[in-house]
């Protein structure tokens, strides 16, 4: 953790590397283009040819922007709330919500390129939240962070064996669920993201409300009722932004793995355990990574190109490994 | 210990429910109900077996299946049952056993009711194995079994190693497990991307486990390896007992925790393996075989031989359905159409009529299973 007044100097560093990540994912890619044409294009001027590079990587920078800053702020809040360091905001249902309404779309509408798919993957998000915290709220007291996390998964698995099922009965939904599962970030157009950004700011803007609530949470529930904290109210409303955020990214990009998960927890790490200041890092940080890890994706195997939701599992396991072998991992122990 | 002899001599006290028998250095403790649960769960299994044996584009009634079954029956009967549909009733019967027992070490092992061969990445391992195999060197039955063994282990082997510092501990297994497993996972999902079409549907196909196209020799090949391994099992059944006391009580009570917990997933891994490399990656058999058998055994630990008779139904019940799920809905589509040839046109076109894998309807069923519980759950607390 770095001394609190070295946090503007960590907040300038974080600012400045999302600066020179966007600038990287708008020029490196199949055809590069030199730093000095590339500003000229932003300017209105630049050739054809360096016009229409940027009127696709523009897009799929903002997409990865969008999708990277909604999956960080959801895993924070995730973390917090169920106060385990290694939930996902996929936890609750929402990748295979979207894999199967979108391997529902493809099967039986025709579905046949990724903007089409957005919405459904949306719906299919949020309907199947919806039932997990039914599931998990049903009976009596508030839906605690354990039956609906149970009641995610299994709702999960349920979806993913008809999902599978469905594709393996039907080769053109097959083919498109391939490309949808590994997430990415490419052919995303720019309509397709003002669509989704109304609801992504819905749950960001639901986030920061909840900031001082979460640290009153983390503290244990009694605690935080003693302290006049509302806990029904914060973890409806955790659910809601949790799902508006992880369902839009996965509308976007398709399952993005780790990022919700590690970058959190880098933010603990660096600034501490304040919400208030976990939340923010965690949306500038998780574009950072995703924008890195897309422009890892393009350059690895060019020409093609490894999707990053691959390449996103490649940097964040790792982390993950290092974690559980230091001897005492910090807040790991909170799950034994 | 200077109490010890006398604690031994002690007659126990008698809990309800079971009959400590003893006779000389042996002494057995007899659970009545998980008997009877085991004798119910046999006939469950021979029911099944029979209607698997019967159904099918070409059907027979149970009592002809017996006939068969007994050495008799028409020929064409015979082939269809003892050479067709046998090998894949028997598969699902004994792979479904090796995985509920599987998993009931692991559940043992880590102390974590959650707790499955997945947690040591051996799905998504040996699926890994298998697409590399696939793609580099040829897709002949044998080979594929190899690729998916020697990747599951060098998997698991792996993870046991990031996961040793200081002694192997549950939770750690477990974090790195998933790590890797999704490491993993990614890798499969790109291998599937780089291949044609019709050759990542067989793939998926297989990642999903699955019992389609199975022939008697890989069957037998791996009943056979699983015999000496549950031999060992057995030797060692009473220690892996003392461990669910903790293991400073049962390093009290003679039992060497770290190297029972070795040897145990040791052969978890082994048994869980030998399956996968016939079926493919089952998924939820060793995962909800052992604490369904506990449910139903009301007993206080994983017992193998009820876990094993578990999974070995669950697979059973699942293969039965996947085959015949798709071609009974075509069929109930087209005898629909035929009654009400108005209503035809207006029918929705359906998936194709083919046997899905198994895993397909484990996965479903499992999570069923645990949305149901929880329901359960919620409802007696309420």
């Amino acid at each position: 953790m770095i001394p609190r007044h070295r946090r503007p100097l960590g907040a300038a560093a974080l600012l400045l590397g999302v600066l020179i990540a966007v600038a990287l994912s708008l020029a490196l890619g199949a055809n590069p283009l030199p730093l000095a044409l590339m500003w000229d294009t932003l300017q209105g001027g630049g050739t054809a040819e360096s016009q229409f590079v940027l009127g696709t990587r523009g897009p799929r920078t903002l997409a990865g922007i969008l999708a990277g800053a909604c999956l960080g702020v959801a895993g924070a809040l995730m973390q917090a709330f169920t106060r385990n360091p290694l939930a996902d905001p996929g936890i609750l249902g929402v990748n295979a919500g979207a894999a199967f309404a979108v391997a529902l779309g493809v099967a039986l509408l025709g579905l046949d390129h990724v903007s089409a798919m957005v919405w459904p993957a949306f719906g299919g998000a949020l309907a199947v939240t919806v039932a997990v915290y039914l599931i998990g709220s049903s009976g009596r007291g508030a839906a605690d962070p354990v039956r609906l996390t149970l009641a995610g998964v299994a709702l999960g698995a349920v979806l993913s064996g008809v999902t599978t099922g469905l594709t393996l009965s039907n080769p053109e939904a097959f083919d498109a669920m391939r490309g949808w599962h590994a997430g990415s970030l490419l052919g995303r157009g720019g309509e397709v993201l003002l669509g989704v950004l109304p609801f992504a700011l819905i749950g960001l803007i639901v986030a920061a409300l909840l900031a001082p609530g979460l640290n009153a949470i983390a503290l244990g529930e009694d605690v935080a009722r003693a302290q006049g904290a509302d806990v029904r109210l914060i973890r409806l409303g955790v659910v809601v932004a949790v799902t508006l955020l992880a369902g839009s990214a996965t509308a976007i990009a398709g399952p993005i793995s780790f990022i919700g998960l590690m970058v959190p927890h880098a933010a603990r790490w660096v600034f501490g355990t304040d919400q208030r200041v976990i939340l923010p890092v965690s949306a500038v940080l998780a574009p950072l990574i995703v924008l890195v890890s897309d422009v890892l994706g393009r350059l690895l195997i060019a020409p093609a190109e490894v999707p990053v939701g691959i390449v996103t599992a490649f940097v964040g396991a790792p982390v993950l490994v290092l974690l559980a072998r230091r001897r005492r991992a910090r807040g790991l122990g909170a799950l034994r | 210990m200077s109490a010890g002899p006398d604690l031994a001599r002690r007659p126990l006290r008698r809990a309800e429910g079971r009959l400590p028998l003893r006779r000389g250095p042996i002494s057995l403790v007899l659970r009545p109900r998980a008997l009877i649960v085991a004798g119910i769960l046999l006939a469950v299994i021979c029911l099944l077996t029979v209607v698997a044996l019967g159904s099918g584009t070409y059907r027979l009634a149970p009592a002809e299946v017996l006939e068969v079954l007994r050495g008799g029956g028409r020929p064409m009967d015979r082939t269809v049952v003892l050479q067709w549909r046998l090998p894949r009733a028997v598969a699902a019967v004994a792979l479904g056993a090796l995985l509920g027992i599987s998993g009931g070490l692991f559940q043992t092992v880590t102390r974590n009711p959650l707790a499955s061969p997945d947690i040591l990445g051996l799905a998504n391992g040996a699926f890994t194995g298998m697409l590399l195999t696939l793609v580099l060197v040829s897709s002949s039955w044998p080979l594929l079994s190899a690729g998916a063994v020697l990747g599951g282990a060098a998997t698991a082997l792996l993870i046991w190693a990031l996961a040793r510092t200081g002694g192997v501990q549950g939770f750690r297994l477990i974090v790195v497990g998933i790590g890797v497993s999704a490491m993993l996972a990614s890798l499969n999902t790109w291998m599937l991307l780089q291949i044609e079409l019709e050759t990542a549907m067989f793939a998926a196909a297989w990642g999903a486990g699955t019992l389609n196209g199975l022939t008697a020799p890989p069957v037998i090949g791996a009943v056979l390896c699983a015999v000496p391994l549950l031999a060992v099992l057995a030797v060692l059944g009473p220690s892996l007992r003392q461990l669910d006391l903790g293991d400073d009580m049962a390093a009290a009570s003679g039992v060497r925790p770290a190297r029972v917990r070795s040897a145990a997933l040791l052969i978890a891994v082994a048994l869980v393996s030998l399956a996968t490399a016939v079926i493919g990656p089952v998924s939820f058999i060793a995962l909800a075989a052992p604490q369904i058998a506990r449910r139903l055994a009301r007993a206080p630990h994983l017992s193998p031989m009820l876990s094993g008779l578990t999974g070995a139904a669950l697979l059973l019940l699942s293969d039965l359905v996947a085959e015949h799920l798709l071609p009974l809905l075509a069929r109930t589509r087209e005898a629909v159409a035929a009654a009400l040839p108005a209503l035809a046109a207006h029918l929705p076109a359906g998936p194709a009529p083919v046997p899905l894998p198994a895993g397909v309807v484990t996965v479903s069923v499992g999570g069923l299973y645990l949305v149901l519980t929880l329901i359960q759950e919620i409802r007696r607390r309420a």
